[in-house]
């Protein structure tokens, strides 16, 4: 017996992949539907589906970009600390004393290259027509993963904690107080009052909630680390799960029906 | 791999494109993978160095109980040794029962430890409550300044007899 076949014989082998091997078209099938992973994806796609001239593999190229910042980003949270005392000269000891601190280079420019495919997919979804129904709702799903990215770039931008980032952040910020009634400077705010009492002011506006101060600071740090590292993320895995689901329920990657 | 020989090894990893990529592919994972590790072992800490100076030995009086470096996990006692005369010597702060930090009593002249009643006499041994043995020195030397330095990467245990080691101690 060879060790291939000692190793498929094997308890835990036959435990993991209770089928046999996809070499037909019944377990190829198999396969796919009993896995938690692989069921999200259509048994068999049409020749178009895969073809690099017809979707530029932008989709697949967007999601492996979310993989490299996911593994990029656990490891930098190894050395990064988001605090007013440590956040600047962590990001300095990365890039000066970590061996491999080039992971934090390799998760900006991956930052920046996952919103350049999402823009090209998007662009691919609408030049072949596939936001159309029956997809319409995988396109809406796909515009809030489109904002989850730009929000994840957005709170990622302030972790440097360099001028550049609380600037940015500060200016960035400062459009939610012409927040429509709840900025204090947005219209319709000041409609919001009980008697003499106004609600909506500078320490109860979205603004205000967003930075968890009124201004720029170690508070807006840890919001912004903590959105930025757990609720965005999980956010985001979780509507990909629906994206991909989506494709598979209506009627398979791209094309006409 | 039908053939088994070196050459048909060599044929099968690098003389098609099929086994350049899967070659290609397995080497940067493997790379990838070492990376990684790597990346987790940091360059620098900020953890206080074990080796401190503490001062001149004429900074220190006899028969008292220095506190300043207890933050450093180290009591700086400077007592007269019937066989040695005057001896500096560190004492390491954790309890040797279950690991707490005992205080220095003036009064009571002991170390006494606050979690479970363990007592030390001055020079670390013990004599009261379930520590079973003696306080740990850590080595201590005159450095080239003149000035005390401990190096807490050496300790000494009385029970093994290593207080006789003259690292343990430095002769006023």
């Amino acid at each position: 017996m060879s060790v291939g076949d000692f190793i498929r014989n094997s308890q835990v082998w036959k435990s993991i992949f209770r089928h046999p091997a996809p070499r037909d078209r019944r377990n190829r099938v198999v396969v796919m539907l009993t896995n938690v992973f692989l069921h999200l994806h259509p048994v068999s796609v049409r020749k178009s589906g895969i073809a690099l001239s017809y979707t530029w593999c932008m989709g697949g190229l967007t999601f492996f970009l979310f993989l490299v910042e996911t593994v990029t980003g656990v490891l930098l949270m190894f050395y990064y600390r988001p605090t007013l005392e440590h956040a600047y000269n962590d990001i300095l000891a990365l890039r000066d004393v970590a061996t491999l601190g080039v992971l934090r280079e390799l998760h900006r420019w991956g930052a920046h290259a996952m919103v350049i495919t999402i823009w090209l997919h998007m662009y691919r979804v609408f030049l072949t027509g596939s936001y159309k129904p029956p997809r319409e709702f995988n396109w809406g799903v796909g515009v809030i993963l489109l904002v989850l990215t730009l929000l994840l770039s957005f709170t990622g931008y302030l972790l440097p904690w360099d001028q550049l980032a609380i600037w940015a952040i500060t200016v960035g910020s400062n459009m939610a107080r012409a927040t429509p009634l709840l900025g204090y400077e947005g219209p319709g705010a000041k409609l919001l009052k009980i008697g003499d009492v106004e609600l909506i002011h500078s320490g109860s506006d979205a603004r205000f909630l967003l930075l968890g101060a009124r201004f720029v600071g170690g508070e807006t740090l840890l919001r912004f680390y903590v959105l930025h590292c757990v609720a965005i993320p999980l956010a985001v895995a979780m509507l990909i799960a629906v994206h991909f689901w989506r494709v598979r329920k209506d009627g398979g990657i791209s094309g006409a029906l | 791999m039908a053939d088994k020989s070196r050459r048909g090894f060599l044929r099968t990893i690098f003389g098609t494109w099929f086994g350049i990529a899967w070659t290609a592919l397995t080497a940067s994972a493997a790379g990838m993978t070492l990376g990684t590790i790597r990346f987790l072992y940091p360059n620098a800490l900020s953890e206080p160095p074990s080796k401190f100076k503490v001062g001149f030995p004429s900074d220190f009086e006899t028969g008292q109980v220095d506190n300043r470096f207890k933050d450093q996990n180290a009591w700086i006692v400077r007592i007269r040794d019937p066989q040695l005369g005057d001896i500096i010597y560190a004492l390491s702060t954790t309890c040797t029962h279950l690991g707490c930090t005992p205080n220095w009593l003036e009064g009571e002249q002991k170390f006494k430890c606050p979690c479970h009643g363990s007592g030390f006499k001055i020079t670390g041994v013990n004599f009261e409550g379930p520590a079973p043995r003696p306080l740990e020195r850590w080595a201590i030397r005159i450095a080239e300044d003149g000035q005390l330095e401990v190096d807490k990467s050496k300790k000494f245990q009385k029970e093994l007899g290593q207080w006789d080691d003259p690292e343990s101690y430095v002769k006023v």
